[in-house]
């Protein structure tokens, strides 16, 4: 099998600040990575530069398209790129209001992605942005509320039917759970694991719960100061943390 | 089908003055098809360890250990998933699940993972929680407010879903009852008689005696500075 993502010696940095320094791993179609450490160091960064949200200095993030095969994303040009961050590719923000239109309404939300690739029937849209409201467990009466009406774990799984609902292969996922209290994140986390198997999505999840990433990830790395400390297998990493760093972030989580 | 050759491991506590704990070496051991070999020795001799080192939950420092045609020690992550989806099973004393799903699609999960149809999975996990005398009203539950033992149960029956050529058995009979007890050594049996290799753990010296065709004393890897 080919890896669906292969990322090589992905470098940014800020001025004389480093963002993320020589990051390279394969990304295999049905695979879940997540990569943690805490606040700064460089996982956001790296995130960005993966989804071409942010041109890295150096390296390629060569992508698996499904016309034309490995195409560096990072040398692609702008209408290819947004294509495939339409099509192939979903974002869901830590902040759902990063990800949605807030004065749309849910099912608009969710038909405009579907409009992006092209559906124009209206009846059609509506129908299945219904149906992608209830797989994310939202009642069909609320199709035509706003956004700015729901709760925050409602938002959040709107966000994910918007991004899903095109069917992507790849799934980035920018603190998915953070911000919300622990019994919408246990719903959502069932949410996203059911999603993630049933579609056979790959997706990489930054966060820096690792509770989060013991239950959606299949493999692990670990960042600090910009740099990859650690990586492995998910349950490794986190039972036998080889690194120093991924000791202290192991040790440091509170026992309930 | 599982043969550890001198493997050695140790833990190095970087944040605790970088002490460096040798805590196997020269461990060995080989397990054909259809026999269950039994870890024994006193706690903290490392039965669990070697039993996650095989299972690639812990690295291993150097040795080799091969399951079917696969190495742990030096395979990369996903070749052991592939493992442990299709030929490693492992039972552990523990019950880890995501909070909300219910305990028969728990038990289908594995099944699932492998391809299996949704009703064959559901079917076959609905036969286990059966045999293993879980009350029918509690498989649309989540386990993660069920007893001790009920909770051991779902796990045996979630490990033993699908037929693994070889399986782990962290103490599958520790918290159970006689009647119990009863239906897991028969389910080992089974295992054993389709051709399954299984590397145990029992303190419970009867069940030991029963299923388990030799013992090995997992002491003698303990390192000699460390005694």
């Amino acid at each position: 099998m080919n890896p669906l993502l292969n990322v090589t010696g992905v470098s940014k940095s800020y001025g004389d600040r480093i963002g993320c320094k020589d990051v390279s791993f394969d990304l295999y179609p049905g695979e879940v990575m997540g990569i943690v450490g805490e606040s700064g160091s460089g996982k956001s960064t790296l995130l960005s530069c993966l989804a071409g949200h942010l041109g890295p200095d150096t390296g390629a993030v060569n992508f698996d398209t499904r016309i034309a095969g490995m195409r560096d994303t990072i040398t692609m040009s702008e209408p290819e790129r947004r294509m495939l961050s339409r099509t192939d590719w979903a974002f869901v923000h830590q902040h759902a209001r990063d990800g949605l239109r807030m004065n749309v309404s849910a099912g608009g939300n969710v038909g405009e992605r579907l409009m992006a690739v092209g559906a124009r029937h209206y009846g059609e849209i509506r129908e299945q942005a219904i149906d992608w409201l209830s797989r994310v467990e939202i009642n069909a009466d609320r199709v035509d509320d706003r956004p700015s009406a729901f709760s925050g774990g409602m938002q959040q799984r709107l966000q994910i039917a918007r991004n899903l609902v095109t069917g992507p292969r790849l799934v980035f996922m920018d603190e998915p759970t953070g911000g919300l209290d622990v019994s919408v994140q246990a719903r959502l986390l069932d949410l996203l694991r059911g999603l993630v198997r049933e579609m056979n999505l790959s997706a990489i999840i930054v966060t820096h719960d690792l509770a989060v990433v013991r239950l959606l990830a299949d493999r692990l790395m670990v960042m600090k100061d910009g740099h990859v400390v650690e990586t492995g297998l998910t349950d490794q990493v986190l039972d036998d943390p080889q690194h120093g760093y991924t000791q202290l972030l192991v040790s440091s989580v509170l026992q309930v | 089908m599982i043969t550890v050759d001198n493997v050695s491991k140790s833990f190095t506590l970087h944040n605790q003055a970088a002490a460096t704990i040798p805590v196997m070496v020269g461990a060995s051991l080989q397990v054909k098809a259809g026999e269950c070999v039994a870890l024994v020795g006193q706690s903290g001799s490392g039965k669990s360890t070697l039993m996650r080192m095989i299972y690639g939950n812990y690295l291993t420092a150097g040795g080799r250990i091969m399951v079917g045609d696969l190495d742990v020690a030096v395979a990369a992550p996903r070749d052991i998933l592939a493992l442990r989806r299709y030929t490693l099973g492992y039972v552990s004393q523990f019950l880890r699940v995501v909070p909300r799903v219910p305990t028969v699609e728990v038990v289908a999960e594995p099944l699932l993972a492998t391809g299996t149809d949704r009703s064959a999975a559901i079917a076959r996990a609905e036969v286990l929680l059966d045999n293993l005398n879980i009350p029918e009203r509690l498989w649309s539950l989540s386990p993660t407010t069920f007893s001790g033992g009920e909770q051991q149960r779902v796990n045996i029956a979630r490990g033993f879903a699908h037929n693994y050529p070889a399986l782990l058995l962290d103490e599958p009979t520790a918290s159970l009852d006689g009647v119990n007890r009863e239906v897991v050594m028969s389910m080992i049996e089974e295992a054993k008689a389709r051709g399954a290799s299984i590397v145990g753990i029992f303190h419970d010296e009867a069940a030991r005696d029963r299923v388990c065709d030799r013992e090995i004393d997992v002491t003698g890897f303990t390192p000699r500075a460390a005694i």
